[in-house]
């Protein structure tokens, strides 16, 4: 794939994948947004920068959190947000999605957040753009089929980085259902390209890739055992609704193996943390008792997504 | 090229704090434009004795080339942690040039709050103003405008010491 991410000055131009941008690009992103979390705490949590611009959240499968934080970091950079909610299984694939996107390129839309089903569909949106001359338009991937949710991986960085502030030295586990996950892709390409000497992942046979090593990992199938010494757990969401077959026994089968409880979570460095892109599954792949004890940083994860949503869109619209 | 002759940046904070002693007072808050006016106000911060706690802005978010420039790398967090409202405020930044920099940091306040009143003091005024922006405390008018071409810059050194160089600007 060509990397029409950026631009002819290597400057941002969509946010596709974080899979072949450099260490420089992904500290600059994290740089950026730090200024963005201070907003939020002000009396007008506004800023002028996207003033003027529209920009379409185009969502081709359901989601509530990543569609609302990328409508609130648009709101608060004073763009005007449309949101699109399409159903994707009553629409004819390809010719539909492009002519979706030519129609709202008539309307002068400055950006696309784009949520599909289908692996490369923001890519295919960002080449159509290029092809019929619209590519002043800039696509953000929230989130395509297995392949990335670039955004995410981004938080989780900052998210990182916030508590541990260096990358250099952590032992970082991500934990659960890989097969099925952009989120654990975009982690897996962020965290080896920002330097995490070691990089685990934890799950069954049945729901990690097959030779997933050769992303630069450590393959562990005993929870326990990828636990130990680890700086931070990654949990991912049992993707239920992605399942099909018998992957697994039943969710309570999985829980005893790969939910995270206190007791599997005491194997982690003392001042290890815990997240979760969420949303949780209680009981299935994490535990209550973690989910709300001292250790999980989930909630922080949203609040800094939100500022590192702000920054992406703000490196992205201007000059 | 002409050598413009260029004041000592410590001479210059001396006399501002003399410009601005009879304000200083318990109600006087100080905000400073990231980089240099921050320095220069922690400075001023101190000689005054101000019991409010100083501010920082980074106008960033802020400024009107945006759109022509995009996001200018290594922006800082703003941190007012003052009340805004009704508050006696001012700005000090190092050097003032067209005044949208100064545009750029009223709004910002604006976002914080109603202030009571705001003011400016500046190290130089280097001429050149693009809008109605004036100082109300000033430790140095250059005699001659400054060509667009060169930038006028506070330094620090590790000790902690100010001075002002000139230089060809990278990106005019």
């Amino acid at each position: 794939m060509r990397n029409l991410q950026l631009n002819s000055h290597g400057e941002l131009q969509h946010l596709l994948t974080i899979e072949g941008l450099s260490r420089e690009m992904l500290i600059a992103i994290l740089d950026a947004a730090a200024p963005f979390t201070e907003v939020a705490e002000r009396e007008v949590k506004k800023l002028p920068l996207l003033r003027g611009k529209s920009v379409f959240n185009l969502f081709f499968e359901p989601s509530t959190r990543t569609r609302t934080t990328f409508e609130i970091a648009a709101k608060r950079l004073s763009a005007d947000v449309i949101n699109l909610n399409i159903d994707a299984s009553s629409t004819s694939k390809g010719e539909t999605l492009l002519d979706t996107v030519d129609n709202l390129a008539a309307m002068q839309a400055d950006m696309f957040v784009v949520r599909h089903g289908s692996s490369g569909a923001p890519h295919l949106i960002a080449e159509h753009l290029l092809a019929t001359g619209s590519d002043h338009i800039h696509v953000v991937n929230a989130g395509d089929g297995r392949h990335a949710h670039p955004t995410q991986g981004l938080l989780d960085m900052y998210t990182i980085r916030n508590y541990k502030k260096d990358f250099t030295g952590l032992t970082v586990a991500i934990v659960g259902d890989i097969l099925h996950s952009r989120v654990a892709r975009s982690q897996i390409h962020a965290l080896t390209t920002l330097g995490v000497p070691e990089v685990r992942v934890i799950g069954p046979k049945t729901l990690l890739p097959t030779s997933v090593e050769r992303l630069g990992v450590r393959v562990f199938h005993d929870m326990r055992e990828g636990l130990r010494g680890v700086d931070v757990v990654m949990m991912l969401r049992l993707q239920n609704e992605r399942m099909q077959g018998a992957l697994l026994p039943s969710p309570q089968e999985f829980f005893k193996s790969y939910g995270l409880t206190l007791e599997k979570l005491a194997l982690a460095k003392p001042d290890a943390i815990v997240m979760h892109p969420g949303p949780m599954n209680r009981g299935i792949e994490i535990d209550s008792a973690v989910a709300d004890g001292p250790h999980a940083v989930i909630l922080p994860q949203v609040t800094f997504g939100i500022a590192v949503r702000m920054a992406v869109m703000s490196m992205l619209a201007g000059g | 090229m002409s050598v413009t002759k260029l004041p000592e940046a410590e001479a210059l904070l001396e006399k501002l704090i003399a410009q601005m002693r009879p304000a200083a007072g318990p109600d006087l808050a100080l905000v400073g434009i990231h980089t240099g006016g921050v320095w220069l106000a922690e400075r001023l911060h101190a000689a005054l004795g101000l019991a409010i706690p100083l501010g920082s802005i980074d106008v960033s978010f802020y400024r009107d080339d945006y759109g022509s420039r995009g996001l200018r790398p290594g922006a800082k967090s703003s941190s007012l942690s003052f009340d805004v409202d009704g508050a006696h405020i001012v700005i000090v930044d190092d050097v003032l040039y067209t005044g949208r920099t100064l545009r750029a940091a009223v709004n910002e306040l604006f976002d914080y709050g109603r202030p009571g009143c705001i003011e400016l003091a500046v190290l130089v005024d280097r001429g050149g103003r693009e809008l109605p922006i004036s100082a109300r405390y000033c430790a140095h008018v250059l005699a001659k405008p400054l060509p667009p071409q060169q930038e006028l810059v506070l330094a620090k050194s590790a000790e902690g010491r100010l001075s002002l160089t000139l230089k060809d600007r990278v990106d005019a």
